[in-house]
């Protein structure tokens, strides 16, 4: 059992299912999944759905976390990518033609990496505090995105590219089938190559990994261009689900989310170590508590204090003070995150 | 002539204040004026207001992100209490300074007790001001108060035919303060320490834990101020005030030349960080023909600027510090 209790998603594995199961005592055809024109209905669907942006987000949140950093610029860079891929479509001729759609998301994806590529060049080579280069990014951002839009809501008639955030996919929503493909690759890379490992060095103590020949810069370059591209791909589902881009209000609040679904996943912000899976089933909390709230007739607005809530009580118990403080017994439940933790913060 | 190393980032953020109002002056028919100048402190009287809390924070090595939230909140509250309670506002307005500050107080102390990132712990700050102010009311409440309004419009003439408002001149007097609490007193000298190492300022015996609940208290005081000049400002209370506020705050600070890391700054410099965003604006509202997000991009790429600049000035410091 204590081996059960001791792996990192026990806990946040333990706060989904008890969210699902509040949910299902609450309305007791939650878990129900109809089929209809040949695809998939239900709220599990919806979440999968409507959580696949910030999924996405999370995934390249976590690695940038993972050497140390953060990254405050994703909101901003969803807004562009929606922004510049809409722009382009609705500057075509024929909005449905293959080729038109390919290159605004190719167009959209490329901006994404050079965006990311900016934060990671002045995080790695100007060796700026992560928290700062992305604030820049963050503030000129949004004004980029409106400034692409013309500060007005651009409009798509594409049928091809809301498939993109709303089409499905051998039943299931498309969507679900690009988290899982960006997921999948992610998880190769780090789980299956050294990747993964250069991350974690890098995130301890880049100096000593510099010295043990690992190439700290391109690392930390890498991980800023990867968490890019992975928002810049959040912006094209969330702006092809409702086919339209807003420059104002896309990715409004993503990094905060973002960075909360890291943390709810196990991933100490002090970098080091890092859970991928984790982070997911952290994004997954987080679109299901948003889903329960709107489902019990609780005001929307109320979000935002439980989240808050989630956020403070998740950080408590990751304190060690806190938990010494408050049961001996939390005691013998660590992350290995959390040793790290302690060690870092002496 | 040679000058300390220490003062640059200030002098640049001064000069850049003096270039760009003589820019407009040169290119705009009516914008050398006094009252233009004066404007910019009328305008801009809240975000000075916070961005002096929030440069105690960034000077002590911590952040705030709470502030946009909280100045929301204490719209709200007033607007609340004033308007549908029917409280008198001498009650009020010292209850929601006492509700920043002990909101400031509890984020200060769960940084300090329970080793928590300020970044995580003020974010939640920031949801649950943000969250509770919804619960409050959905809607927009506006204020009728012969008082609030009396201080809204309240113009204090200055000699040249140009005024200044009750807003603007609370917040020269918090600059004040601040300037003398930070230089010429003992808790000034804390935070300054606590800024340049945590390690070496608890080796010297001063009071750690109280200077850092203390500047969060500080920055949560100063946030509810600023929301009851938000509420004089803007004559109501809502929940999506002051969205963003705190990038607009932290800009205010860099662009003052305070740096990130804590420890090396000047409140004066975040006071001219506060007048350049108010410059940029009235620039762009004189230009017409340009977008408000111009605002955004320039401010971007001014913060780029003088974080390279710091980056280069402290770039021995910081080698040491490694």
């Amino acid at each position: 059992m204590s081996v059960v209790m001791k792996h990192h998603l026990f806990w946040p594995l333990c706060v989904l299912a008890a969210l699902l199961l509040f949910n299902l005592c609450y309305s007791p055809d939650f878990f129900s999944i109809t089929v209809h024109d040949g695809h998939l209905y239900g709220s599990l669907i919806d979440i999968l759905n409507f959580g696949a942006p910030l999924i996405l987000v999370a995934i390249g949140m976590t690695l940038v976390v993972a050497t140390k950093g953060i990254d405050l610029s994703v909101g901003s860079i969803v807004a562009i990518s929606g922004a510049i891929a809409c722009l382009s479509i609705s500057r075509g001729a024929d909005q449905n033609s293959m080729g038109l759609i390919l290159t605004s998301v190719l167009l959209a994806a490329g901006l994404s990496l050079m965006l990311g590529a900016w934060n990671g060049l002045l995080v790695s080579m100007a060796g700026i505090q992560p928290i700062i280069a992305t604030l820049i990014l963050m503030v000129a951002g949004r004004g980029i995105a409106q400034l692409i839009t013309g500060g007005q809501i651009i409009t798509v008639t594409s049928t091809k590219y809301a498939y993109i955030g709303s089409g499905s996919l051998a039943a299931l929503p498309f969507s679900i089938f690009v988290v899982a493909l960006v997921l999948g690759i992610a998880l190769l890379l780090t789980r299956r190559t050294a990747l993964g490992l250069f991350i974690e060095s890098v995130g301890c103590n880049p100096a000593a990994s510099k010295m043990s020949g690992i190439r700290a810069h391109l690392v930390i370059l890498a991980v800023y261009v990867f968490c890019g591209l992975c928002a810049g791909i959040a912006g094209l589902l969330l702006s092809s689900n409702v086919s339209s881009a807003d420059g104002n209000n896309a990715g409004l609040w993503y990094e905060l989310d973002a960075i909360l679904a890291v943390v709810i996943g196990g991933t100490s912000l002090n970098g080091g170590r890092f859970y991928l899976t984790g982070t997911v089933i952290g994004a997954l909390i987080i679109q299901t508590l948003t889903t329960t709230i709107y489902m019990i007739g609780v005001p929307p607005e109320i979000t935002l204090v439980v989240k808050a809530c989630v956020v403070l009580a998740v950080c408590l118990i990751q304190s060690d003070t806190f938990r010494a403080a408050v049961a001996a017994r939390w005691k013998s439940r660590h992350y290995p995150a959390e040793k790290e933790m302690s060690r870092h913060a002496s | 002539m040679p000058l300390n190393r220490k003062y640059i980032p200030i002098v640049v953020t001064i000069l850049l204040f003096i270039v760009m109002f003589t820019a407009g002056s040169f290119r705009y028919t009516g914008f050398f004026s006094l009252q233009v100048l004066m404007n910019l402190l009328v305008d801009n009287a809240f975000l000075l207001i916070t961005a002096v809390g929030m440069s105690f924070v960034i000077l002590s090595g911590g952040i705030d992100l709470s502030v946009g939230s909280v100045i929301a909140l204490s719209t709200m509250v007033s607007a609340s209490l004033v308007q549908q309670q029917g409280w008198p506002p001498a009650v009020v307005i010292p209850l929601v300074l006492l509700m920043g500050a002990v909101f400031g107080t509890v984020m200060g102390a769960i940084i300090h007790y329970f080793a928590i990132q300020p970044f995580i712990v003020t974010l939640a700050g920031m949801f649950l001001a943000r969250g509770l102010c919804y619960v409050i009311s959905i809607d927009t409440i506006t204020i009728d108060n012969a008082f609030y309004t009396a201080m809204a419009q309240t113009r204090i003439p200055l000699p040249g035919g140009s005024f200044l408002s009750i807003s603007a001149v609370i917040a020269i007097l918090v600059v004040a303060a601040a300037i003398f609490t930070a230089h010429y007193t003992r808790f000034g000298r804390n935070v300054y320490a606590l800024g340049g190492s945590e390690q070496s300022a608890l080796l010297m015996g001063l009071p750690v834990a109280r200077t850092k609940v203390l500047v969060y208290t500080l920055s949560g005081l100063c946030s509810a101020l600023a929301g009851v000049v938000f509420t004089f400002y803007m004559l109501s209370g809502y929940g999506l005030h002051a969205v963003g506020f705190e990038l607009d705050t932290i800009a205010a600070v860099v662009i003052g030349g305070t740096l990130l890391t804590g420890g090396v700054g000047y409140v004066l410099g975040t006071f001219f960080g506060v007048l350049i965003q108010g410059v940029i604006q009235t620039i762009i509202s004189f230009e017409g023909t340009l977008s408000s997000w111009w605002t955004k991009i320039v401010i971007g790429l001014l913060l780029f600027i003088f974080i390279l600049l710091q980056r280069v000035l402290s770039s021995r410091r910081l080698t040491l510090k490694e």
